[in-house]
């Protein structure tokens, strides 16, 4: 057994042994099988659009959502399926919104870029790179001038940081001291463009701390150094510390879409980073600490499995949305388109 | 019948809608007014004169001039349950902001399936005339009124200036609210209890029979001017005052139309693709066998506004070209 004291979390441990790490395997598989029948659901045109798949990157979502509280807030990218997952948002309706069913999560008008569960403060699903941390800002502003003990975690990737709304975004929320948990995903590509080939300065931590922003880099790969980071940072925030920024240095295993040839990444380099597969980490150094077997892993796998298949025959034999309601939500009052 | 005698206080534009914000602040404590230089500096046009220490620092923010960032923040805030009023200088520095406004607060309701809601008020000044040049003059209301998921309103009067806000706050969807530049020191009377206006039909401003002028904000006080020049020519003018951009008010301009069959429309945006070309489609689809002449337009020329007076004056619509306008559609 590990001498490592459970962080203290929404979460309740299972029965079995050291249930906490368990959980956090099962999230990172959950959201991996998942991930992957997305992939060949969307070979079999089942999903169409755009599919941004975060494979590789679970440890990011497990660790930072498994610690948040029901009434904190999450605002996400277009790669966020573990983030909504992991957040609690039913696979059924994340599936159902692949599937652009009227049981998705978003009434099938978002699709995978898109994912937004209001009950559980999941602010999407945002397309526009950077452009979910203004309205970040904006949620923990109004949580600081209610005086609500909330955070507000908003996820971006390395991308964002080429964008204004990201530097006046960290400004502001430093400024006004707003309880926001910036978690930067550094997979090192924005898109098809290394960080090294858009950034003078790489050292984003470094540059994040510029703003007067509390600024930690983190191995995003393992999901306890993740969740240990985030602990700390939801302390900090939660106490009025103001906004802490996050580098949780990560890579996607696969292609940026599905469109995506991948030709701008070494084989090599890939290969290199799947020897840290964040589920193998977890999984190796539990099995060393002898909380792990391989049937155990089985049944992760095999539970996580099922709870898809159902989804996917959620999705599948949900209704479409009448097309009589093209234009409903475009404002509250139907009568105004 | 008898009517209570109306009591009338003289005010500008300016103190209609600063005392608009006052009686928003006051009565809602989920309202909060934020953007460049609305506290310390007390507006870039005066309009929040005051209001910082009134209200606060807590209330009343000053922002960094990060028009993306603030906006996006104002957008957050209404999902937090907030009634946020933002303040953008001018429309031409909205743009920097066109991101938080189009792709999220005009779009979030719709993709999210009827979940997320953005009450959330923007105001900003437009229009020319007063030698900005080309980089703080122009009207671009009309692009907003393209999106739909927004609400693009905009006072003319010293009663909607002082009522529309009120309105616009109670909307559970965004609503844009532009301040022609050249309005905030008009004049006049306001009955003493003047509040809360709807922000959903179009007004007659002056009644005429034999031509419809539809115009909005900045260009209404051209349309009375010319309307007055041409009924001393024996021309009564129909002018009507569009308030809301989106969604239109057809009704009240075809009613209109129908009686005049004749309609100039004013809008001081550039004519290609612009509000003025709506409005004309529209008459020319609901009304097209009640029309005597074809809709005619009187907008900004199409260039960048320049700075020197006689050229500015030259790009603008003036009492003459509508005038002009007037005359030919009805000769």
């Amino acid at each position: 057994m590990s001498g490592r004291p459970l962080l203290a979390t929404r979460k309740e441990t299972t029965g079995t042994r050291n249930g906490r790490r368990l959980d956090l395997l099962r999230e990172m598989t959950r959201i991996r099988v998942f991930e992957e029948r997305c992939v060949e659901l969307y070979s079999a045109t089942k999903i169409r659009g755009f599919l941004h798949v975060a494979i590789g990157e679970e440890a990011v979502a497990a660790g930072v959502c498994g610690l948040l509280e029901d009434d904190d807030a999450v605002v996400s990218t277009y790669r966020e399926h573990g983030h909504a997952l992991a957040r609690g948002v039913p696979m059924d309706s994340v599936m159902a919104e692949m599937y652009g069913k009227v049981t998705g999560c978003s009434r099938g008008r978002g699709g995978s870029m898109h994912l937004f569960d209001a009950s559980r403060r999941f602010y999407g699903g945002n397309a526009i790179v950077g452009g979910g941390l203004p309205p970040a800002v904006g949620l923990a502003l109004a949580d600081r001038m209610r005086s609500r003990r909330r955070a507000t975690v908003c996820f971006f990737g390395d991308g964002a940081f080429a964008e204004g709304e990201f530097h006046e975004s960290l400004n502001l929320a430093a400024l006004w001291h707003l309880p926001v948990l910036f978690a930067c995903e550094n997979n090192l590509y924005a898109m098809g463009t290394a960080l090294a080939k858009s950034h003078a300065q790489t050292d984003l931590a470094l540059r994040a701390a510029s703003y007067g922003v509390a600024s930690w880099t983190v191995d995003g790969m393992d999901v306890l150094a993740v969740e240990e980071a985030t602990a700390r940072a939801l302390e900090r925030i939660r106490n009025g510390g103001g906004p802490v920024f996050l580098e949780l240095r990560t890579y996607r295993f696969r292609a940026h879409s599905m469109f995506d040839p991948d030709r701008y990444r070494d084989k090599a380099e890939v290969a290199a980073w799947r020897e840290r597969d964040p589920l193998e980490l977890l999984a190796r150094r539990m099995r060393e600490d002898g909380e792990l077997t391989d049937a155990d892993r089985e049944v992760l796998v095999a539970e996580a499995t099922a709870e898809v298949d159902a989804a996917v025959r959620f999705a599948e034999e949900s209704p479409l949305e009448d097309v009589d309601e093209l234009t409903r939500f475009v404002y509250s009052d139907p009568a105004e388109v | 019948m008898t009517t209570a005698p109306v009591t009338t206080t003289e005010t500008t534009y300016r103190e209609a809608l600063r005392e608009a914000l006052r009686e928003a602040l006051r009565e809602d404590d989920r309202v909060f007014l934020m953007g460049e230089d609305v506290g310390s500096y007390g507006g870039c046009f005066a309009v929040t004169l005051g209001l910082l220490e009134e209200f606060g620092p807590e209330r009343v923010r000053d922002t960094p001039l990060s028009e993306s960032t603030f906006v996006g923040a104002g957008i957050g805030a209404a999902l937090g349950g907030m009634r946020p009023i933002v303040e953008i200088m001018t429309v031409n520095f909205s743009m920097l902001a066109l991101d938080q406004i189009l792709n999220n607060a005009a779009t979030l309701l719709h993709m999210s399936g009827g979940q997320l809601n953005v009450p959330l008020v923007i105001r900003m000044t437009t229009g020319a005339g007063r030698q900005l040049a080309a980089q703080h003059s122009h009207s671009l209301e009309g692009w907003y009124a393209h999106i739909p998921g927004l609400k693009v309103i905009a006072p003319a009067t010293l009663e909607d200036a002082r009522g529309m806000l009120w309105t616009a706050l109670q909307d559970p969807d965004p609503v844009l609210l532009f301040e022609h530049g050249s309005l905030y020191n008009m004049s006049g009377a306001l009955a003493t209890g003047a509040g809360h206006v709807d922000i959903q039909r179009a007004a007659v401003r002056r009644p005429g029979r034999d031509l419809t002028l539809v115009s909005y904000g900045g260009s209404l006080s051209t349309s009375m001017t010319a309307a007055d020049e041409l009924s001393a020519g024996g021309i009564e003018v129909e002018v009507i005052d569009l308030r809301v951009l989106r969604p239109l008010d057809d009704a009240t301009i075809m009613e209109s139309v129908r009686r005049t069959h004749r309609a100039v429309v004013v809008d001081e945006g550039w004519r290609s693709g612009s509000l003025a070309a709506e409005v004309s489609a529209r008459i020319t689809e609901q009304c097209f066998f009640e029309l005597d002449a074809p809709v005619e337009r009187v907008c900004s020329a199409e260039v960048p506004m320049p700075y020197a007076k006689h050229l500015e004056e030259a790009a603008l619509p003036q009492v003459a070209t509508v005038v002009a306008a007037a005359r030919k559609v009805v000769s």
